[in-house]
């Protein structure tokens, strides 16, 4: 019990302590404490319906969350709202991105609500779309690219003001499997040279990669913690899938 | 820094509010011909069936047609809000709403913004309007069309505010269309936009009291008086005050711990 606490530590990139949230009368989050830092991967897994949304939408603060606290990069984010948000990068499950528009001005109005500066945006812009390889569509209207294009744009409009924290919801989700690989790939080589924290949603097994902290949510509950490789000591199981739908049975809790 | 933050942001919100809108060339038309049908054919049908008095601000015998031209200036603005306030719930379910929500902004701020490009796009239809009509000899005096930025841009910013404050309300799209036809038509029919007060006194003291309340009325009577340079305080204060009314239970609506936006379990 309690409101939303100032936490202590500011090394964090994300620490979340003893959530809760309900809707009306449902149970969405039921004790929900989690931390990622500087250059983890944070694999959030779990089946629709386990509450992944709802945490991230506590995470950017849609809504308030009413007992625990969530802290990014050490600001409140009741309390320290702005300063909070400004470390914070995201990558919503749908498209958010203005189709009549190109990928420029998307890119651009972004920029403004940052509070960039023109210049600073556009080296920033091209340093990002080169990155990703998509400097030389910068002018097309958005309505022309293909969905992992559309991904690629959304994630370097996430990275454009350098956040310290990348969420994303289902990044992959009705993405070829080239596009697929080729962004789980990009987002870990960020954790991995640019001290990049990420919280990753997703129910793909197959992105999980041997360096990720797999966070198995089930109900409203984290269920376990840890390395593939302890989830599948902890569970005795031989692959991810099976540990997985052991996980999210409620046998094990 | 700070201040450039903000000056920035809204210069943003304002700039890709106003670059969709002339972009979107169906929404641009669509949004004229509405009044444009209601002045040339409404109004000219009407013109033999209403005989109107002479009562400030003009001080001469009217036209229908000039009569209702202040009315429809208002409707665009009426619709206006309306379907940006639609364009909010349809944003929000494509998540751009939600974008705007995490930029580190108070939300306030983003929603004032939003009120202002919205009230902007508004103010550009009626002046294109207010061309079209001028061209139909339905002309006001040059001061009058200065006078009508300030009086436009506070009629839109109120009228945008009733959208918001609805748009945080309803939850599905659906349920817009039912708002439109219990909001929009009772707020234009039940105002002073076609009918002078006193010629709705002698059919109805009701209909009378609620055109008079209605703030539609009000803001239609501003945009009336402020085309012939004059400003009625009394429509000036009872606009300003709904519009503060209306903006401030938006911010509460949509405010991240007394929202409805949590309860409705969206996300």
């Amino acid at each position: 019990m309690g409101a939303c606490s100032q936490t202590m530590s500011n090394t964090k990139a994300l620490s979340i302590e003893k959530l809760r949230f309900a809707y009306q009368e449902k149970l969405a989050l039921d004790n929900v404490s989690l931390t990622v830092n500087a250059s983890d991967f944070s694999f959030l897994l779990g089946p629709n319906g386990a509450g992944k949304s709802t945490l991230f939408a506590l995470i950017t603060r849609l809504y308030d969350c009413r007992e625990g606290s969530i802290a990014l990069n050490g600001f409140d984010i009741k309390q320290q709202t702005r300063q909070a948000l400004a470390t914070l990068g995201i990558v919503f499950q749908q498209s958010t991105l203005d189709v009549d528009l190109t990928v420029q001005q998307n890119l651009h109005y972004h920029a403004a609500l940052y509070g960039m500066s023109r210049k600073l945006a556009k080296n920033r812009i091209q340093e990002e779309l080169e990155r990703l390889a998509m400097f030389d569509r910068r002018s097309e209207k958005v309505a022309k690219l293909n969905g992992g294009h559309k991904r690629r744009v959304e994630i370097a409009r996430a990275l454009l003001h350098k956040p310290s924290l990348l969420l994303l919801d289902e990044p992959t989700v009705g993405l070829d499997v080239q596009s697929r690989l080729a962004i789980v790939e990009y987002i870990h080589y960020l954790t991995a040279h640019e001290q990049l924290a990420v919280l990753w949603a997703s129910h793909l097994l197959d992105e999980i990669y041997p360096t990720d902290q797999v966070l198995v949510m089930h109900k409203g509950k984290i269920k376990a913690k840890g390395y593939s490789e302890q989830l599948l000591a902890m569970t005795k199981t031989k692959d991810i899938t099976t540990a997985f739908a052991q996980l999210t049975q409620g046998e094990l809790s | 820094m700070s201040l450039l933050h903000y000056m920035r942001a809204m210069q943003g919100i304002i700039g890709r509010e106003l670059w969709r809108f002339i972009t979107q060339r169906e929404r641009f038309i669509s949004a004229l011909v509405r009044p444009l049908v209601w002045l040339f054919v409404f109004a000219a049908g009407f013109r033999a069936a209403l005989g109107l008095a002479i009562a400030p601000p003009y001080d001469t015998y009217i036209l229908y047609e000039v009569y209702i031209t202040p009315g429809l200036c208002g409707m665009i603005q009426l619709f206006n809000g309306m379907q940006s306030s639609l364009s909010m719930v349809y944003d929000r379910e494509m998540g751009s709403m939600r974008l705007l929500m995490v930029s580190p902004l108070p939300r306030w701020f983003l929603l004032l913004s939003k009120l202002l490009a919205g009230a902007g796009v508004s103010i550009l239809q009626v002046y294109v309007f207010l061309l079209i009509a001028l061209m139909y000899e339905i002309e006001a005096p040059w001061q009058g069309y200065l006078l009508l930025f300030p009086a436009l841009m506070l009629t839109g910013l109120m009228l945008g505010a009733l959208g918001l404050l609805l748009s945080s309300f309803i939850k599905q799209l659906e349920n817009f269309a039912g708002v439109m036809n219990f909001v929009i038509f009772p707020m234009f029919f039940m105002s002073t936009a076609l009918y002078p007060l006193w010629k709705l006194k002698e059919s109805s003291k009701i209909l009378h009291a609620l055109a008079s309340y209605n703030p539609f009325s009000q803001a239609v009577e501003l945009i009336r008086f402020a085309m012939y340079g004059q400003v009625n305080k009394y429509a000036l204060a009872y606009t300003l005050g709904a519009f503060i009314l209306f903006s401030s239970l938006a911010i509460v609506g949509y405010s991240p711990s007394k929202g409805m936006m949590a309860r409705k379990g969206m996300g």
